[in-house]
């Protein structure tokens, strides 16, 4: 029996009240952005967030509840922003959107900041409910951040792996760790098997299933193969903007036991139905065959959406596994 | 070939050549302007919507005035009844409608609107803005509006199957506006594709959309193509293509670095030179822009030389925009007399010539 657990990739809108109050607090340059040492007052902000987002999901019925990363100014490389071998430079563009972060250089050796465990910790305190961390994926670092320390690409990359072990290792207990790799379905790696011993150096750091969920295209056939040896619980796939390859790499080379389903666009304002998203899921597993959780989630972080939309996304997201919808 | 530039050459041109001088179409706004919008927005303020009107009517007319003291010789009001290059075409354009505010960096956001139905035609954009531009402008007056791809790129697709179809439904749109605005009177219009030159082969859409927005257009219309920070070497040669009469380009900002892609093959059409930077806050002296001038003749003649900023110029402080302009106009002023008793060459290859 499949077990569906609805949840997302995390990396959420602020509400427009905090919009606002944080912009006042903080200001809107560059070193303006989270570095880690906000004051008590921006800190309280954040707090009063987090507390409503958590209540906001449990509300929509969303099973697997995360943060929001509502601090993760810089997106996924917000785990480096603060860190304190790290130096935050100019903007560059994220990925191929209209989106921009700046750009990290590491320039000492790495060691966890506790960052995000401080989060979920905050976040454990409200949510009342099962907690998902989020991390960013070691390759997608890798492919983000510049190198000005480790001079060679297979220690930097093994290096970041290594830093979010020990991020994860300082984790509350969490029924799930996610960790964000959509440079895996945007960048084909030349190493792909140093990309599976850094998937597996964070995997082992924590007793919950993790799960690996690549975005913005689908995986290499032989990146796909090498991942699927890895010793990782479950593979997202995006099935908003590739879902045809995503099926083709599954009858083809299988899944593991758990998968997770990106089916409703974090970057449109078209807010599927419960149903729609369910009707995908269910294509997907019947054509998968033996699964034991498929997680139902976004494809993207949703922070590209404006508040009202994501919170309709959240709603039809909570539906999508509730038994009354299971497609007829 | 200069098409039907030569309309805009001033009667009292001081000159044998001409280098049409003009600005690509945002300008500063007055402070009073600000605060006036912030009171008619604020409910508890106390400023009507008729007081509000005549405030965009006095800012309008003081650009306007700003621009031809500076001696533009084809001129804007510097957008001062539009919000965002965006936002104030989706709020005019029905099938649009905005959701609120998302992250573009850090806090900083942009109200991205949603196309949530096919879009259609409804009351005019901009024919407002030229009649009473060209009311009180005793220069010709250009109608920039933003391109299709762009304001397709920069909004959420709900509607259409992909960018390109949005963007060719809303080049439609496109025409059937500059068509009024032709009807109006005008005949300078420059189409803004700010996100043209950013992702590969977004120029095989944007030609498209071109050919349906000049469709129908009299002969003497000129048509410019605004477009900025991108990587032109994606887009070149392949504009060349393009049914249009000029391309206004930013180059300043790069140092000229991209200067150089359009050297080979020849550049065909006319060039709108960026002569000004649009993010340095200091005004360039005439000495600087004429040595800027003289690169651009490198690739096109004089004829076919059009001198501008940038880009729309405003986030700068006003008085620095004022400063930028005027010795951007003394600057092909003095160019311009340079050719025409010899101590400047036109050194551009002929079109054809390379070929």
């Amino acid at each position: 029996m499949v077990e569906y657990v609805s949840t997302t990739t995390g990396l959420f809108p602020l509400p427009d009240w905090a919009k606002e109050e944080l912009t006042d607090l903080k200001g809107h340059q560059k070193a303006d952005m989270v570095s880690g040492d906000e004051t008590e007052e921006i800190e309280a902000v954040y707090d009063r967030a987090r507390a409503e987002i958590l209540s906001t999901q449990r509300a929509a019925g969303v099973d697997l509840l995360v943060e929001g990363q509502y601090r993760w100014d810089d997106m996924v490389t917000h785990v480096l922003s603060v860190n304190e071998s790290v130096e935050t430079t100019g903007i560059a563009r994220y990925y191929d959107n209209n989106n921009f972060y700046r750009k990290p250089i590491v320039t000492d050796d790495l060691e966890p900041s506790g960052d995000v465990a401080d989060e979920l910790e905050a976040a454990a305190a409200f949510a009342d409910g099962a907690l998902q961390a989020v991390l960013p994926g070691p390759y997608s670092l890798a492919q983000l951040a510049d190198d000005d320390h480790y001079g060679d690409d297979g220690e930097f990359l093994a290096a970041l792996a290594d830093c979010l072990a020990g991020e994860a290792e300082a984790f509350p207990d969490v029924e799930a760790l996610t960790l964000l790799e959509p440079s895996l379905g945007v960048t084909d790696p030349d190493e792909p098997d140093r990309v599976r011993e850094a998937l597996e150096t964070v995997s082992d750091a924590v007793d919950a299933p993790v799960v690996v969920y690549t975005y913005w295209g689908a995986l290499e056939v032989d990146l796909y193969a090498t991942v699927l040896d890895a010793d990782v619980d479950a593979v997202g796939f995006d099935l908003v903007t590739a879902e045809e390859s995503a099926r083709s790499l599954v009858s083809e080379h299988g899944t593991p036991d758990s998968v997770a389903l990106g089916v409703v666009d974090g970057q449109n304002t078209r807010v599927e139905s419960a149903e729609e998203i369910r009707a995908t899921v269910d294509e997907f597993v019947d054509a998968a065959g033996d699964l034991e959780t498929v997680y139902v989630t976004a494809n993207t972080g949703l922070f590209y959406l404006p508040t009202n939309r994501f919170e309709a996304k959240l709603e039809a997201l909570g539906r999508a596994t509730e038994p009354e919808v299971a497609s007829v | 070939m200069t098409g039907p530039r030569e309309q805009f050459r001033p009667d009292d041109h001081p000159n044998e050549h001409f280098l049409l001088t003009t600005v690509v179409g945002s300008y500063p706004k007055p402070k009073w302007h600000d605060r006036a919008r912030e009171l008619f927005e604020d409910p508890d303020g106390d400023l009507d919507r008729g007081a509000w009107e005549k405030a965009k009517d006095d800012a309008s007319r003081a650009i306007v005035d700003e621009h031809e003291r500076a001696g533009i010789d084809a001129v804007t009001d510097g957008e001062m009844r539009r919000t965002e290059m965006v936002e104030y075409f989706a709020d005019r354009i029905d099938g649009y409608e905005r959701n609120g505010r998302v992250k573009v960096w850090g806090h900083n956001y942009f109200d991205k609107p949603s196309v949530y139905r096919e879009v259609e035609y409804s009351d005019s954009w901009l024919v407002d803005e030229y009649e009473f531009t060209s009311d009180v402008a005793t220069h010709p007056v250009k109608v920039p509006i933003t391109g299709p791809y762009t304001l397709a790129s920069w909004s959420f697709n709900e509607a259409y199957e992909d960018d390109a179809a949005l963007a060719i439904a809303l080049a439609d749109l496109v025409n059937d506006e500059i068509q009024q605005l032709v009807d109006a009177g005008a005949r300078y219009i420059q189409i803004d594709e700010a996100a043209l030159a950013t992702t590969p082969e977004d120029h095989a859409i944007v030609g498209e959309c071109l050919e349906r927005i000049v469709d129908g257009l009299p002969e003497d219309v000129y048509v410019g193509l605004h477009v900025c920070y991108g990587d032109y070497s994606r887009i070149y040669p392949e504009i060349l293509e393009f049914p249009v009469d000029e391309f206004d380009l930013e180059l300043n900002n790069g140092d000229y670095d991209q200067l150089e892609v359009f050297r080979e093959p020849t550049f065909t059409k006319n060039l709108g030179f960026g002569a000004v930077d649009v993010h340095a806050a200091e005004a360039e002296s005439v000495a600087e822009i004429k040595a800027n001038i003289r690169r651009a003749l490198e690739v096109v003649p004089p004829e076919r030389l059009t001198i501008s900023p940038d880009c729309g110029i405003k986030l700068l402080p006003r008085e620095v925009a004022y400063a930028k302009l005027e010795n951007m106009v003394q600057a092909a002023r003095e160019i311009e007399a340079e050719l025409d008793d010899g101590t400047v060459e036109a050194t551009a290859p002929a079109p054809g010539a390379a070929d």
